[in-house]
């Protein structure tokens, strides 16, 4: 699962800028049928958090009312460069993760 | 697809059996109109063996000719044009990765005595064509086009995959698969802004034929040939959806129905299914004939390849 994440090319120190996240994920309801007419079993992204530099500026638990491949966006500041990194979990325990370098001037 | 066609003639046939038989009981003025009505009833049927005839030639007027992106709503369109938020490139990373990358070699059956000696890992995409925005630039406009080792018709997927088992000595990658759609929706994309160019010569007129009578056959229960809507009928609306002209320089691309992105041959079964025909196998001889009829159709400098696109 790629995910992705989409900062403003120009970042000011301490001034809000917007982040975008996009990941790709099945977020399967639990509501849908296969072929076959079985179930097929709730899978969503439960926990997903964003750390810059080991801090945690956004977080956020999903339902099976959010579309697949969620985008997701929040405003955060930065004072310093550093890495902004993501990590998810979903009901069937897979983890994903993506990295971004903030460049800040 | 023909006995679409038998069976509609001959259905038309017993109809004017009918008003033959009815006229004979009528009166002589009444007998007379109900054999013209018969006649005409009958020329309709036949007018779909005409339409076989048109040789080069669209039924879309050229200066109408629209992309499909034009027909989408605005939210749709921003979308599509945005490289960050178009959710497509999600597919199109996983794509760009696998240009790259030096996959370890496929273990080969052994009947085939020559490849079973190759050990080691493949050379990657990019280590014959390099940058894919300078080599693949106007690659995916010529296609589908004939191979000229196999002189069959192949697709820019059906490319990948020779590419991969005759040159990288990989196993083919699953139609439909993410890695397909990524690596193909990568190749195309560097073809962005450049008109659709498929020529049609003596190499792939048979083909560009038996799509073209596909495209113009009615079929499925619905019984409706593609022509009836993309060309007839297009700017018109079926449901909340605008009728596009039907082009194909968006894909593979995303489509919300899906949820994912899906190949041009995915989007052919689903208007397929919609008629209620018989839905061809992906990366079928007929869908690439159709596919093949479908780019010449869209070959002008108003259509531009605009992969990946999005769609309802």
């Amino acid at each position: 699962m790629v995910a992705r994440i989409i900062t403003p090319s120009t970042i000011k120190m301490n001034e809000p800028f917007e982040v975008r996240i996009l990941i790709q994920h099945p977020m399967e309801t639990g509501y849908r049928v296969d072929m076959m007419g079985t179930l097929i079993p709730k899978n969503v992204i439960k926990n997903l958090q964003v750390k810059f530099q080991d801090e945690v500026v956004f977080k956020a638990s999903l339902g099976t009312g959010i579309s697949a491949n969620p985008s997701l966006q929040f405003w955060m500041k930065a004072g310093q460069p550093g890495l902004l990194r993501l990590q998810w979990e979903d009901d069937l325990g897979a983890v994903g993760q993506a990295e971004k370098a903030l460049q800040v001037q | 697809m023909n006995t679409t066609l038998v069976r509609f003639s001959v259905c038309s046939r017993d109809w004017v059996g009918d008003w033959v038989n009815l006229a004979r009981r009528k009166s002589q003025s009444q007998k007379l109109i109900q054999l013209c009505l018969a006649l005409l009833i009958q020329m309709i049927s036949f007018c779909s063996f005409a339409i076989d005839s048109i040789d080069l030639e669209r039924l879309v007027p050229t200066q109408a000719l629209r992309s499909g992106s034009t027909f989408i709503s605005e939210d749709l369109k921003s979308l599509q044009r945005s490289d960050d938020l178009n959710p497509a490139f999600l597919w199109i990373i996983q794509g760009e990765a696998l240009w790259r990358k030096s996959e370890p070699l496929t273990p080969l059956n052994s009947s085939n005595a020559t490849n079973t000696s190759l050990s080691g890992t493949a050379p990657s995409c990019a280590s014959c064509h390099g940058e894919s925005n300078q080599s693949m630039k106007g690659v995916s406009t010529r296609y589908p086009q004939i191979d000229k080792v196999s002189s069959e018709l192949i697709n820019l997927e059906g490319r990948i995959n020779l590419c991969r088992t005759r040159y990288q000595h990989l196993a083919p990658l699953a139609l439909e698969s993410d890695e397909m759609l990524g690596i193909t929706a990568y190749v195309a994309m560097a073809s962005r802004g450049l008109p659709m160019s498929v020529r049609i010569d003596g190499n792939n007129e048979e083909h560009f034929k038996r799509g073209r009578s596909l495209y113009y056959t009615r079929m499925g229960q619905i019984n409706l040939a593609c022509t009836h809507c993309h060309e007839q009928n297009w700017g018109k609306k079926l449901q909340g959806e605008t009728i596009s002209q039907g082009h194909t320089n968006d894909y593979p691309a995303y489509r919300l129905e899906w949820q994912r992105m899906g190949s041009l041959h995915r989007r052919l079964r689903a208007c397929l299914s919609g008629v209620r025909a018989y839905m061809y196998p992906l990366g079928s001889s007929e869908l690439l004939d159709l596919e093949l009829f479908l780019a010449w159709r869209a070959s002008d400098p108003k259509i531009t390849v605009e992969t990946p696109g999005v769609r309802r």
